[in-house]
């Protein structure tokens, strides 16, 4: 158990820009909106998962909608509020803690916001420890856990709580309520026992986020040879390649932001090609069309002076950046997790394989 | 006709003529004061005696100065503001200036956050609560003299915003500064809104140097002369829309710099290099303007949606001290003589070795006095060259963006230390007047008006949107002044809107032409 105020909520971000691996919407907004309520409530208490009752009821909290819409309406007051009283009376139970379905992104501030406001503890685990597009997406689907009961508000009070026969049919008509509502909405959903969150959950993810936050912020007086090498150390991740932007790609279907950022190579990898294909998220990494990454790996594009992460909607032509690939959390490698997260589950035609392994591959073949 | 375009730097206002053609007349540097006023006095009377140009015959007359910037930075002469938002219940869970180091937000002294707003569609969220504008503006009399109003979704619908302006001047009176946010910023309520506060808080700065540019031209009997202020997307504004917008010069130095490389180079695509003495800038100029950085700006530690040129900046420059070192590797920079380099370099009797001194030696250029670097081994020279040459070569690599060789266009006082051929490009032009190409850039600028909304491609198609915002965009580049037949389009950007159905984009659109005369 820690307490988490201002300076942590800094370095939150900036992880989980890198976590977001390219979604999850700039985490800008959301911390601002962690940053509010953190100074009008005071700071919020961090659980490890293990500190966590099996009998305790536990509620992840996100937003719902386009991350561009959150950047303009941000969130209103009452929100969380909301959301607790709804949870709790149709579980006839207190909530014992909130905490985040996503690491990444945008999604990752604003249960610290709801914690703040509520004056209750967040537990220090999510359901991706990355961010992804679609509502099933996460572990606790890989441990039969239901979405609904989910419930939803928006700012103006409009609430509604959905109970579906399938995660698919909460998708459809929580997004179809949530164009009603504006375009972005806070929700929770994925409700669960202590039990099964110590069981499924991404545990210490939030920790981790802090730690990356902290090294990106700090990679230019670490002592390591160069601000990369501290960065790629620091973040225990593969350099994938390093290039400027020569073209975006971008098409949108479904609701989805698909699309393409192909590189030319610079320094080291210059003459080189890469692209990296996205859906929201980065999905896979190519060099001179040799695969080095795919998702659930998290493949992320970080600008190359700074190493500040780079999302899908701000890659831009000219900029120069560094690809890297980090390995993914190990529940997403079984069949199960890759059934629901893998490559072919977004249409790419190749087989998962680790990326520590295609790694190897890429150095053999020098 | 001629126009004169002045630019007020840290160190030197420079100023320019150029006649109809557009051709170099005449340039000078002067120092800047501490009031603005009697630098740019003198540089105006340099320049006159310089050119012998009759000043009746000055019709357009620019300026470009990092005032605004500087205001912001050293938080100095910064005026008191009210701000109110208007979106709750909307928005509230975001304050205002959350993210303000406290010695700037100081400059907010009140903060409201009333009932209205919109959506993305334009529906409204709650209607506009008039009552307690009219209130917050009365709490302000006697407090503050300049007032910032942003709302949610304004760019969208700015109905709520003009509303509120317009009541806020019924009760404080004609005199009191207006800023709203949907004249200042783009998309991200925050953003703007951060931008807005700081327009507001410049609005005494802004009136401080246009006046005292219109007094320092007439003085000098300039009276013919249309009166522009560079902004920072290399386009000029009226001086009553600098003297509302004065954020939007923020930032022009680069800009009016590889804008005027450009046009010194005859080049609309090309790398530019600007060598100082302590650093190298690497820009690039597209369609002849130069192409903009990714990066959220942040502008004395405030977070704004402003674009900057993207710009590579290097440790290399004229006085970058170079080294041996004991397993003999040679390194040049990134620390430097700067601007002692007239005391400190080898050739100018010194005791440092500097980027310059190898350049003499090497016979690149003819600066100080030659014997002091005969001493130094011509292989030692070249090797150090080796090392500026790479820093250059790389940086321009990093910069452009095909493996095409690219034209290179070499500006700013420490360029002499620049080899004149380079890998990776076609020709690298050294141009005349290259130590003024700041105000050139602001004398030759054009004048813009930009588009933005967001579409749903489904309702209207793509061709069709993008068509009609075209039009919206050109016609408010002829209302700002522009001649109608000079008007082009210089930038076309739509991106999809992520986890939203339907087709929506945020559609932006730039066009810019030539003053109308």
């Amino acid at each position: 158990m820690r307490k988490i105020g201002l300076k942590e909520i800094e370095d939150i971000a900036l992880g989980a820009a890198l976590l977001g691996a390219g979604g999850g919407g700039d985490p800008y907004v959301g911390k601002l909106v962690a940053m509010g309520a953190v100074k009008a409530c005071g700071d919020v208490t961090l659980l490890d998962p293990e500190e966590v009752p099996d009998d305790a009821l536990i509620v992840p909290i996100a937003m719902m909608g386009a991350p561009t819409i959150l950047s303009e309406k941000g969130i209103g007051g009452e929100e969380y509020k909301t959301l607790h009283k709804m949870v709790s009376q149709f579980y006839g139970k207190e909530i014992y803690a909130f905490m985040p379905i996503e690491a990444g992104g945008v999604n990752s501030m604003l249960p610290i916001a709801a914690c703040a406001r509520l004056g209750i503890p967040m537990v220090d685990a999510d359901g991706m420890g990355r961010a992804f597009p679609e509502l099933q997406m996460v572990t606790f689907t890989i441990g039969g856990i239901k979405a609904t009961p989910m419930a939803l508000t928006d700012e103006k009070g409009n609430c509604a709580i959905f109970d579906t026969i399938t995660n698919k049919w909460t998708e459809e008509l929580a997004r179809a309520v949530t164009m009603s509502c504006g375009g972005s909405v806070s929700v929770s959903l994925y409700c669960m026992d202590g039990a099964t969150l110590k069981k499924y959950a991404v545990k210490n993810i939030v920790t981790r986020s802090e730690q990356l936050g902290a090294a990106i912020r700090n990679v230019k007086h670490s002592g390591e040879a160069s601000p990369e090498a501290a960065f790629l150390k620091a973040t225990e991740g593969f350099k994938l390649f390093k290039g400027k932007i020569a073209d975006v790609l971008r098409e949108t279907r479904d609701g989805f932001n698909f699309g393409k950022v192909v590189l030319e190579g610079i320094d080291t990898d210059r003459g080189k090609k890469a692209s990296v294909t996205f859906q929201n998220e980065n999905l896979v990494a190519e060099v001179d069309g040799a695969i080095l990454a795919t998702t659930p790996d998290l493949i992320a594009i970080v600008d190359s002076e700074t190493f500040i992460p780079v999302t899908t909607d701000a890659l831009k032509y000219g900029k120069r950046v560094i690809v890297v690939g980090l390995k993914c959390f190990e529940l997403w490698r079984t069949p199960e997790g890759l059934e629901l997260v893998g490559p072919r589950y977004f249409g790419c035609d190749v087989d998962y394989q680790p990326i520590e392994e295609l790694m190897k591959g890429g150095e053999t073949n020098v | 006709m001629y126009r004169l375009g002045i630019d007020v730097g840290g160190t030197n206002t420079d100023a320019v003529i150029i006649d109809e053609a557009l051709n170099v007349v005449a340039q000078i540097k002067h120092p800047t004061s501490d009031d603005i006023y009697d630098g740019i006095l003198g540089a105006i009377d340099a320049i006159l005696s310089e050119s012998k140009v009759d000043p009746k015959k000055i019709h357009l007359a620019m300026l470009g100065t990092t005032q605004c910037t500087n205001a912001i930075v050293e938080r100095k002469h910064l005026e008191p503001v009210g701000l109110l938002r208007i979106g709750a219940p909307a928005t509230l869970g975001v304050p205002p200036l959350v993210d303000w180091a406290d010695d700037i937000a100081k400059v907010a002294v009140s903060v409201a956050m009333i009932g209205g707003g919109f959506e993305y569609d334009g529906k409204a969220i709650a209607a506009f609560d008039e009552a307690a504008a009219t209130a917050y503006f009365e709490s302000l009399k006697g407090k503050v003299n300049s007032v910032a109003i942003s709302c949610c979704f304004s760019t969208i619908r700015d109905e709520h915003e003009k509303k509120a302006a317009a009541l806020c001047r019924k009760v404080l009176g004609d005199d009191v500064h207006v800023s709203i946010s949907s004249d200042v910023g783009s998309m991200g309520l925050i953003e703007r809104e951060n931008a807005t506060v700081l327009n507001a808080s410049l609005y005494k700065v802004a009136q401080k140097f246009t006046d005292g540019f219109a007094k320092s031209l007439s003085e000098h009997g300039i009276d013919n002369a249309k009166i522009y202020i560079s902004q920072n997307d290399g386009t000029l504004m009226t001086m009553a829309h600098a003297q509302k917008y004065p954020i939007l010069t923020i930032a022009c130095g680069p800009t009016n710099s590889i804008r005027g490389a450009s046009y010194l180079g005859e080049l609309k695509e090309a790398i530019v290099i600007d060598v100082g003495g302590t650093t190298t800038d690497i820009g690039v100029i597209q369609g002849g303007f130069p192409r903009e950085s990714g990066v959220a700006v942040t502008i004395g530690g405030v977070r704004t949606n402003f674009r900057m040129p993207d710009v590579l900046s290097i440790g290399l420059g004229g006085g970058s001290i170079v080294r041996q070192h004991p397993d003999g590797n040679i390194t040049v920079g990134p620390d430097s003589v700067g601007y002692e380099i007239t005391k400190k370099a080898l050739v100018f009797g010194g005791d440092t070795l500097t980027a310059t001194d190898i350049a003499v030696k090497l016979g690149m250029c003819q600066i100080g006095d030659a014997s002091k670097v005969d001493f130094l081994e011509t292989d030692f020279a070249e090797r150090a060259m080796t090392v500026i040459r790479n820093a250059i070569e790389n940086g321009i690599d990093a910069m452009k963006l095909s493996s095409d060789d690219a034209d290179v266009i070499l500006v700013g006082g420490g360029s002499v230390i620049v080899p004149s051929t380079l890998t990776g490009t076609r020709q690298v032009l050294m141009p005349n007047y290259f130590g003024t190409a700041n105000a050139i850039g602001s004398a030759i600028s054009k004048i813009s008006g930009t588009y933005e909304k967001l579409i749903d491609y489904e309702t209207l198609p793509r061709e069709e949107a993008i068509e009609a915002a075209k039009k919206e965009a050109i016609q408010m580049a002829v209302d700002s002044g522009a001649a109608k037949e000079t008007v082009e389009i210089i930038d076309v950007e739509d991106v999809p809107l992520a986890y939203y159905p339907g087709n929506t984009n945020r559609v932006k659109i730039k066009a810019a032409g030539d003053l109308a005369i």
